[in-house]
């Protein structure tokens, strides 16, 4: 190889090693924006944790009281809204009781956002499902997992008043719910603490629930280990969970629409790693043979 | 125009002014992260206000002085003048001649959180993690399991002979310790993958009310 081949072959790695921070952005941005124009399905492969969290809602008989605690706020929800969407439409179609609460003080609202959206499904509009009767919303209240602790005697104590003011006493849904003892399953949507190992910690082993979840991409792997030792019926994990569950529901949503994003995204971020090593390790070759001829 | 409108012209504005960070930063950016920093503040301020002392520590004590002015006895709900007192003390931090008394109530803070936690992280993230690692190596009629087994142990048992640094990593020590590092390196690029995952979520998210919500292209 000639001495100027050799340079311009040098420049290049160098180059690349050196790239503007900005294009590789650039890249990111398209490789997400376009995708979003296309309606392509991915197949989407169905893991068994999230089969896990699909099977422990649908073996539940019609009218068992799910409680639902939604500790995440707005930063989260391209990850998570689908999975309350999603719960939400199975919940409602097996004419099971909801019972939702926070652990975030966003969480609730988040709930009525997903609660709006389902209710747009006409197959769930025609069930004329009742606040109060078929599902309710505690809301927030502060105590992080002393509150789950707490639930576990008494759910006034915690919840004196739903959402809205209304005595817990006085709503027909929670009437009969005292503790966890009459909830047939809690499904926890966490971002973050408090969130699902709390959830694991204070309700599982203490008063032995049954528990699934919906996590953030990011605190997924943290999970894994407690459905390979029962604590958890199942997981889901990030969007690509979102998107197991929509399927497993035959019902293709924003998750399933955004995994052709992600896809190209995660395809091209680990086309800059393979590029980033090829040039890594080339230059470290070059710089070596280089000493040896000067050595 | 609707509130709701405004609302998603404003959102639209802040997102493309935190993003307007990659190009490099500039006042449009620094706009939007002070006010969401600002409102922030406030938030946290109003949710402190109406759902932890209001509720937690002035009904309560409302309750306890009703029920002695009118029942002629002591309340329990007395006791969260306790509570109410070491919140008390930590704002003395404000005050440099008696800021130290504010040590009182993180020493109940740890105190309590380190002996709450102690027991539950015992039984959930170490017992129930140990038993959950004590698994049959070969299950008949199941190679699936058999496979997930063998590494379930072996990643366990290698990673942590890699931790143990009162015995030189040489020989078959070593070479366990060795076999540890794989699993905890694969362990970390699946770490790695899934934060990936979740921070492209959240561009997606922001993208998709962009173009659909905002601009309404799809």
């Amino acid at each position: 190889m000639d001495q100027g081949h050799q340079e311009e072959e040098k420049s290049f790695w160098e180059k690349l090693l050196s790239i503007d921070r900005r294009i590789i952005f650039l890249f990111i941005t398209v490789a997400v924006a376009v995708p979003l124009f296309f309606r392509l399905s991915l197949h989407i492969a169905v893991t068994p944790v999230a089969e896990g969290v699909y099977q422990a809602v649908q073996s539940l008989p019609a009218g068992s009281k799910v409680l639902v605690s939604f500790d995440y706020d707005p930063g989260s929800m391209p990850e998570l809204q689908p999975m309350a969407e999603a719960f939400f439409r199975q919940a409602f179609r097996n004419d099971l009781k909801v019972i939702i609460m926070g652990l975030w003080p966003q969480g609730p609202l988040q709930a009525n956002m997903a609660l709006e959206e389902v209710f747009k499904d006409k197959d769930i509009a025609a069930k004329n499902l009742k606040y109060g009767v078929d599902y309710v919303n505690l809301g927030y209240t502060a105590g992080n997992e002393v509150v789950i602790d707490r639930m576990g005697h008494s759910f006034e104590e915690s919840y004196p008043k739903d959402a809205y003011g209304t005595p817990i006493g006085e709503i027909p849904l929670m009437r009969g719910v005292r503790n966890y003892d009459n909830i047939d399953l809690i499904f926890n949507l966490s971002a973050g603490y408090p969130g699902t190992q709390e959830w694991v910690q204070y309700g599982v082993d203490v008063f032995h629930v049954k528990l699934a979840a919906g996590n953030t991409a990011v605190q997924a792997p943290s999970m894994y280990p407690y459905v390979q030792t029962g604590q958890l019926s199942g997981v889901l994990g990030g969007m690509k969970g979102g998107a197991e569950y929509e399927t497993l529901l035959g019902i293709p949503g924003r998750a399933v629409r955004y995994m052709f994003s992600q896809a190209v995204s995660h395809a091209v971020i680990c086309l800059f790693i393979i590029i980033g090593n090829l040039a890594y390790f080339s230059l470290r070759r070059r710089r070596k043979s280089q000493m040896e001829v000067q050595g | 125009m609707s509130s709701e409108l405004i609302g998603v012209w404003i959102g639209a504005f802040l997102t493309l002014g935190i993003f307007s960070f990659l190009y490099k930063d500039n006042p449009f950016y620094k706009f939007s992260e002070a006010l969401f920093v600002g409102v922030s503040a406030g938030y946290w301020f109003v949710v402190t206000f109406w759902q932890y002392f209001l509720p937690k520590l002035i009904d309560n004590l409302v309750l306890a002085y009703t029920v002695l002015t009118s029942q002629g006895r002591v309340d329990y709900h007395w006791v969260y003048l306790l509570g109410g007192g070491l919140g008390v003390l930590m704002l003395l931090r404000l005050f440099p001649t008696v800021g130290w008394l504010s040590r009182w109530s993180l020493a109940f803070i740890v105190g309590t959180t380190a002996g709450l936690q102690f027991t539950r992280y015992l039984e959930s993230n170490g017992i129930k993690q140990v038993q959950g690692t004590i698994l049959p190596l070969i299950v008949g009629g199941s190679l699936n399991t058999t496979v997930g087994n063998i590494v379930i142990v072996v990643g366990t048992f290698c990673g942590l002979i890699y931790f143990f640094f009162s015995k030189e990593h040489k020989g078959a020590f070593g070479g366990a310790a060795r076999v540890g590092v794989w699993f905890l390196m694969i362990t970390f690029g699946a770490l790695f993958g899934y934060t990936v995952m979740s921070r492209m979520s959240l561009l997606i998210g922001r993208m998709d009310y962009l173009f659909q919500i905002w601009l309404g292209l799809y």
